[in-house]
């Protein structure tokens, strides 16, 4: 049995680690910015966690076997209690693990989070509504228009699902999209609003994710560095159709993206 | 300590009174035991019609008939809610926490009968009004067992939550109550029922567990009932605890003010305390077995309930580890992404001293010992993955996938059901006088360990790959729908892993009746469960008071007459 024991979780083990070092299955390759040096931690974490796992998982196998019960002839088991030499050698160890791999992560941490977007960043409003995403540009004025939840109307898309307030003057030139379209290599700054309950926009090409929170604007910022389509898809439950809220990010160049900008601009003429 | 003969009584008459409303501890630990094993049930079964709606969604189900998206996301709540509440905090603490904390205390019973026969009832009526969910208009709920506002909170939000979500608020705050009074006995017996000579330090662990257990009950379990009634009252009363000024498909609900993240404060302080109140008692148990069937004393005693104590503690300072990415303050996730780091040192120590417990044994492969090991290699791989979640820069990515899932399934879920598994074939000769099918049980723990780990594994890697939960189809994007393949090997190893359990279940009921009759002390054990007669009479040791000379695991003491000195022998002089 304790063979057994130990061939079984080796294998287990083996076959589980397989997988991670191989990269069958992992993030897609990375295109913003904060990517690398996320996706950098992420290698350390798996090293450092998998040689512990690798570690206990062959001592649990192996101590199964090695200490097994051989019969009557053999000696009885070792009598003792334990020792606080080894214990305090473990927790320390742990600790300092467990605290350092954390304190290494935390200046990406605080450059994605603490610090907010700089003046001169791409400004787009992202709002989650069951179930759709619409994305708003300021437009040459710089100001989003005012909004009123009284106002809103699925039905009539853009502008009307926004609420967008025709009154204010800053709402005349807002362009508002289905597809998110943004510049490369220039910071964008992400507006996060939600109509009804919560979503979350997660864009796995770009290591972001942010819930949208009703009653609450949560300003974000990243910087993509690859041009192309990237998925959005909805990362928190928001009900029936949770499953299909996704969308598309368009990392264009920044000539395109003014062209495409002018373009819906002149369009709202 | 309290006079025990305030606590006596007389052993009731009558089929009412002894089995139904019983007050005997041991009869009402049974009664939680059944309930856990109906719901368990429950749960896999609406587990199974998940994983086979995930590989073939046009399929038509029993009880259900073709899965709609929303019947899916109900089926998940009612998974979630009955698996996390009626299973692993039920089994655990109130069924064998409750037979058997007295009486390795040496108490004749819990410390408030009455009150304990009330909590049985109160959980029971919990699960009839959680169940009856699935039958009123709009079906059960579709915003999943952490209910987060304004998806519970709002009637229009979807189908089922209507009175589903009423009814679903309802029976967690019955449970609430119900694990209020349970934690309320535990504390009390703990503190004043010991026996004569069981100090503190000479408890077993699993009595250290189960009263930390208590402990975080009673501080989380109030916590999680105001919220339910704050919930309540903005679904009814039109009140605005946590729904903001928002609008339904264009329609103003006439809310306005409210926070959303503060339902999810109230739920993670109780929620995160929740998730060690599912795996402490299992803690303890596994501690245990893994002396008695190493010979051994436990690895540093004092090191366990140290790191017990430490997990309880820390337990309450953690829960925005679930909130990385809510939109609460950047800064105050970095303090709880270190507090949850260090969390993770104690669960360290234990599995460093369960190791050290097995070094230099003389194992013997008993069922529960079978599954105590496989508890420890569990704990280990679901404990792995913690610090990745704890990083916020790393849960930026994992939230929300299949990763996390992988995790608290691991750590959480299939580790306490091991846990409850151990228990069952442990203590199984001494609630019901015969041994179970050992090659039954044998059987059993192998399908179900390599079973538990070919349906866990892969969703490390499919929430690797940005495989995201909660989703009743991949379909709709493209890097989900890719991954495919691994949702269908999952359901798989789902169908034989839940086949398996068929054995537990048959050997349960076979063996009640049918199973080899058991000794007082079959596993040769020490604590004072095994001195009194199988199954224990009415007042736990026939009117004995045991008193206790020896710590709970003195194994293989040099010179002593046999491999393991009981609690009760003459005392041995213990090097620590
Ligand atoms: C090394 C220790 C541990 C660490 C560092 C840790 C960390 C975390 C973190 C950060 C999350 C949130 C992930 C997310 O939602 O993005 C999480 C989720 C979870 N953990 Fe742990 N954890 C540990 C141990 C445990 C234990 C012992 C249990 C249960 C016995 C547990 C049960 C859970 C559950 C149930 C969830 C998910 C809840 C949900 O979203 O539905 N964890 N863990
Ligand atoms: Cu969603
Ligand atoms: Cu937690």
């Amino acid at each position: 049995m304790g063979l057994a024991l130990l061939l079984v979780i080796w294998l287990i083990t083996l076959i589980g680690s397989y997988f991670i070092i191989a990269k069958t299955w992992w993030l897609p390759v990375g295109a913003s910015a904060a990517a690398a040096g996320i996706d950098h931690h992420f290698t350390t974490t798996f090293i450092l966690m998998g040689a512990v796992f690798i570690a206990a998982q062959l001592a649990l196998g192996w101590f199964s076997w090695k200490y097994r019960d051989r019969g009557a002839g053999s000696g009885p088991a070792q009598y003792s209690h334990g020792s606080t030499k080894l214990e305090m050698v473990w927790t320390i160890l742990t600790m300092i693990l467990f605290i350092g791999l954390n304190l290494a992560s935390e200046s990406i941490w605080a450059t994605e989070r603490f610090e907010t977007a700089k003046p001169g960043a791409v400004q787009v409003e992202v709002t989650g509504m069951q179930f759709a995403w619409y994305f708003r540009y300021p437009g040459p004025d710089g100001k989003f228009g005012a909004t009123k939840p009284e106002l809103e109307d699925a039905s009539l898309g853009g502008a009307g699902a926004l609420g967008l307030d025709p009154t204010d003057p800053a709402a005349k030139d807002d362009v508002i999209t289905g597809t998110m379209v943004v510049p490369v290599n220039r910071e964008i700054e992400v507006i996060l609003r939600s109509h009804d309950v919560i979503h979350s926009f997660f864009v796995p090409a770009m290591r972001f994710k942010q819930d949208a929170v009703p009653g609450l604007a949560i300003h974000m910022h990243f910087t993509p560095i690859e041009t192309g389509e990237f998925e959005i898809a909805c990362a928190e439950l928001c009900g029936l159709g949770h499953y299909k809220m996704h969308g598309i990010v368009k990392v264009v160049s920044d000539e395109e993206f003014s062209q495409w900008l002018a373009a819906r601009e002149a369009e709202k003429q | 300590m309290v006079s025990h003969d305030s606590h006596a009584h007389a052993a009731p008459q009558g089929f009412i009174r002894k089995y139904i409303f019983s007050l005997d501890h041991k009869v009402i630990g049974l009664q939680y035991f059944f309930l856990a094993l109906v719901a368990v049930f429950a749960g896999i079964f609406l587990s199974l019609l998940m994983r086979i709606h995930l590989v073939w969604p046009t399929a038509s189900l029993p009880f259900f008939g073709e899965i709609k998206p929303e019947t899916y996301l109900s089926l998940l709540t009612m998974h979630g809610t009955i698996m996390v509440f009626f299973v692993l905090t039920t089994a655990p603490q109130g069924g064998f926490g409750n037979y058997f904390l007295p009486i390795q205390l040496g108490a004749p019973d819990m410390a408030f009968p009455v009150l304990n026969m009330l909590s049985f009832w109160t959980t029971f009526l919990g699960f009839l009004v959680l169940v009856a969910a699935f039958f009123v208009t709009g079906g059960a709920p579709l915003h999943g067992w952490t209910g987060y506002a304004p998806l519970s909170a709002l009637p229009s939000a979807g189908p089922g939550e209507g009175l589903g979500a009423d009814l679903w608020i309802i029976s967690i705050a019955i449970f609430c109550i119900g694990a209020l009074m349970g934690a309320l006995n535990f504390i009390t017996t703990t503190l004043d029922m010991r026996a004569k000579g069981m100090t503190l330090m000479r408890m077993p662990l699993t009595c250290w567990a189960w009263f930390v257990t208590a402990i975080l009950g009673l501080l989380a379990f109030g916590v999680l009932l105001s919220a339910g009634i704050l919930l309540l009252m903005d679904r009814n009363l039109g009140t605005s605890f946590f729904v903001p000024l928002v609008t339904v498909n264009g329609v103003l609900t006439g809310h306005k003010g409210g926070s959303p993240l503060l339902w999810q404060h109230l739920f993670w302080f109780f929620g995160h305390p929740e998730v060690y109140i599912a795996i402490l008692p299992a803690m303890g148990l596994c501690s245990q077995l893994l002396s008695v069937f190493s010979r051994k004393p436990i690895f540093g005693y004092r090191a366990m309930v140290y790191a017990i104590l430490a997990i309880g503690f820390l337990g309450f300072m953690v829960w925005g580890h679930h909130m990385f990415m809510s939109g609460m303050s950047p800064y105050t996730a970095f303090a709880f992404s270190i507090m949850t780091m260090g969390i993770g040192v104690p669960s360290a120590i234990k599995t460093f001293n369960w190791l050290g417990t097995l070094w230099g044994g003389k194992i013997r492969f008993s069922s529960p010992m079978l599954f105590a090991i496989g508890f420890v290699s569990l704990f280990v791989v679901g404990g792995i993955s913690g610090p990745f979640l704890a990083q916020p820069v790393l849960d930026i990515y994992l939230h929300e996938t299949y990763f996390v899932i992988a995790h608290f399934h691991l750590i959480m879920g299939v580790a306490s059901i091991f846990g409850i598994f151990a228990a069952t074939y442990y203590w199984f000769p001494k609630m019901f006088g015969r041994m179970m099918n050992e090659p039954l049980a044998k059987t059993h723990f192998w399908l179900t360990f390599v079973g538990a780990y070919a349906i866990f594994m892969p969703m490390h890697y499919y929430g690797m790959a940005g495989g995201l939960r909660r989703y009743s189809q991949g379909t709709e994007v493209g890097w989900i729908h890719k991954l495919a393949p691994i949702q269908q090997f999952i359901t798989f190893a789902a169908f034989i892993t839940i086949a398996s359990q068929f054995i537990f279940v048959f050997n349960l009921f076979w063996s009640m009746k049918k199973g080899e009759k058991a000794a007082d002390n079959p596993w040769e054990a020490t604590t004072l469960e095994w001195t009194t007669a199988t199954p224990p009479p009415h007042d736990n040791f026939g009117g004995i008071t045991p008193v206790v000379h020896n710590g709970p695991y003195e194994y293989s003491v040099p010179g002593a007459p046999r491999d393991f000195v009981m609690q009760t022998d003459a005392p041995v002089a213990a090097r620590h």
